[in-house]
């Protein structure tokens, strides 16, 4: 058998070659660079179709009450204020339940492969799409919640927060499936950075004659906090821009009611509710409060990002 | 009892021993507190799961996937129109954001400098938390304004958009899986950079992705919100891409809210596929990615 030409084996690349190889190169480069592209055209895209409410409103719209369609007067100020208030409510609830199952799975209550599969459940809750949550909430929490609801203003309508009839969609059924959707963000982002803190910090407490809980709360989550200080951020930025569960639970209601049995509404519920109808300066004024949710989502996902970029590093 | 150092009075051992059962009670406690959160979180799961099958089990039938929604107080029908108006749409979704997202993938993992690898990531993890409505919002004025319609389009557009960053993080995570010294051994052999990447690392990768993809399909066969103003709805066949388009996830959105008992029987049987989608999904994506974890 004779050698092949040494040659034809150490040849150097041919032009087509080299110059697939390099539009190979910047086709990927290209595009990758284009996801930042998409991040501006989007903020662009809302910010310019925006501008005639922008221009008409200016930043009274955050603070005025009124969205009437037909005296095209608007303003997002209830629309603010649910955003935020059913937000809170899902983070006072799913934060220490989230932190505390993630205390439960990143420890060694349980063997590994029951963890194993607990860790897999609570993260389908997150599969489930938000349009089924909506569905079950309407035949199944609303009910629920409702004698829950009626309960609290009987006995404790002298509160602010609980001083209205509960009329089924609301504020609290809101708050409540955010709660149970955010809850595998905070579960997942929190047991990763319990998990990821080195064994001598556990052993030396134990060793220093702390109890299991003693070391838990004294040292793993103070040592793992910004891990879950990013967590609830994160959860934080997808609760403000939820929409179709909470569109059909809240009720749809622009007015501000301290109540939290009350209908309200969300700027999300807002523009899935009206877009589809609006024309004209409604379109230009839900592109407006669209605008004030990528900013505040915006924000909010930066610092949770940049949070827990800053644990990975450890 | 000599060894008993005279310091330590029986008192003191007395209040230590109750300090001592007090925090072993407390953990107990907290141990109790910590489970019962779990089973908390549990509870919605199988609830929605339980209510889901039971509500949507009992409309299955041929007719579903055959015929058309009925208008209100008529009973029968079906939402096959809806079925294809998201296969449409997903399907041309994942037509965009498949490939875009592969190569996006691989040049973060086999060609960039890290600085650029950690900005670029960084920008796909913030579009990834933009909510789907803004998204929707976003291909409204792309295109709806644009084209004067509503349109399979702009869903398409819209759901390509929320699929983007998860076909990019799942791709490059399994790139990076894919040991270094294939990428030696093929380069030794004299491949040039695309033949290493295409021929032999995306090859080696490619169960991972083919996952990662899955997965973004099923989520995006759920997002209602990017599609309720884009692509609308029909009670009618699906007629073109630049023409409103039904789809499963508004159909639940709309039925959802109708005093009608024959829609909202279909909205539980579409809620039911879109359920049992994503299930079946994530288990074979979590049994495929164990297998492949060495």
């Amino acid at each position: 058998m004779t050698v092949r030409n040494p040659s034809s084996v150490t040849r150097p690349r041919s032009d087509t070659e080299r110059i697939l190889d390099q539009s190979f190169l910047w086709l990927t480069r290209l595009l990758a660079y284009a996801i930042a592209a998409v991040l501006l055209a989007i903020a662009f895209q809302v910010l310019v179709q925006s501008l005639p409410a922008i221009q008409r409103f200016g930043v009274g719209f955050i603070f005025s009450q009124d969205w009437d369609p037909v005296k095209e007067s608007y303003g997002a100020l209830p629309m603010i204020y649910g955003t935020l208030v059913s937000a809170l409510i899902a983070l006072l609830l799913a934060v220490p339940i989230g932190v505390g199952i993630a205390v439960f799975l990143s420890e060694n209550f349980l063997p590994l492969q029951v963890r194993t599969v607990l860790v897999f459940l609570v993260e389908l809750l997150a599969a489930i799409p938000s349009v089924v949550y909506g569905l079950w909430g309407i035949f199944v929490l609303i009910p629920i919640l409702r004698g829950f609801g009626v309960w609290l203003f009987e006995n404790f309508g002298w509160f602010p927060l609980f001083s209205t009839q509960p009329s089924g969609p609301g504020m609290l059924p809101a708050g409540v499936i955010l709660t149970i959707m955010i809850l595998p963000i905070i579960t997942a982002i929190s047991r990763d950075s319990l998990a990821s803190l080195p064994p001598e910090l556990r052993q030396a407490s134990i060793g220093l004659g702390a109890t299991r809980w003693e070391t838990i709360i004294r040292v793993l989550i103070p040592a793992a906090f910004s891990g879950i200080v990013g967590a609830v951020m994160l959860a934080l930025g997808r609760a403000m821009g939820e929409t179709m569960a909470v569109t059909m639970l809240i009720g749809n209601a622009n007015t501000v009611n301290v109540s939290l049995l009350a209908p309200g509404n969300t700027i999300a519920s807002l523009l899935a509710n009206q877009f589809a109808e609006a024309s004209g300066l409604q379109v230009a004024a839900l592109m407006y409060a669209g605008l004030i949710l990528f900013v505040l989502t915006f924000i909010v996902n930066i610092f949770a990002e940049l949070v827990i970029l800053k644990v990975k590093k450890f | 009892m000599a060894l008993t150092s005279p310091e330590i009075s029986p008192p003191v051992i007395d209040s230590l021993e109750r300090k001592n059962s007090f925090r072993s009670l407390f953990d107990i406690v907290m141990t109790v507190v910590v489970a019962v959160f779990l089973a908390i979180a549990l509870v919605p799961l199988i609830a929605v799961i339980a209510y889901v099958i039971i509500q949507g089990g009992s409309r299955i039938s041929l007719d579903l996937f055959t015929q058309l929604p009925p208008p209100p107080m008529v009973d029968g029908g079906g939402f096959a129109n809806a079925i294809v108006g998201t296969l449409i749409m997903v399907g041309l979704a994942a037509l965009i954001s498949v490939p875009i997202g592969i190569l996006i993938a691989i040049y973060l993992s086999e060609f960039s400098p890290p600085s650029v690898a950690r900005a670029i990531r960084f920008a796909t993890n913030v579009l990834n938390g933009v909510p789907s409505i803004i998204v929707g919002v976003f291909a409204y004025g792309l295109i709806v304004l644009t084209f004067k319609t509503f349109s399979a389009l702009a869903g398409g557009i819209a759901l390509s958009v929320l699929m983007l960053p998860i076909v990019i993080r799942t791709s490059d995570e399994a790139l990076q899986i894919v040991p270094p010294d294939v990428r030696w051994a093929s380069v030794g052999l004299g491949a040039s950079d695309y033949q290493t990447v295409l021929r032999v690392v995306v090859p080696a990768a490619l169960p991972a992705i083919v996952t990662g993809v899955t997965l973004a399909v099923a989520r995006a066969s759920g997002e209602t919100a990017p599609l309720i103003f884009t692509a609308l709805f029909t009670q009618f066949w699906p007629q073109g891409l630049l023409e409103p388009t039904p789809s499963l996830a508004v159909l639940v959105y709309n039925f959802a809210g109708v005093p009608f008992k024959n829609q909202q029987e279909l909205a539980w049987a579409a809620s039911l596929l879109l359920v049992l989608l994503v299930l079946i999904t994530s288990v074979i994506a979590r049994f495929a990615t164990r297998r492949k974890i060495y």
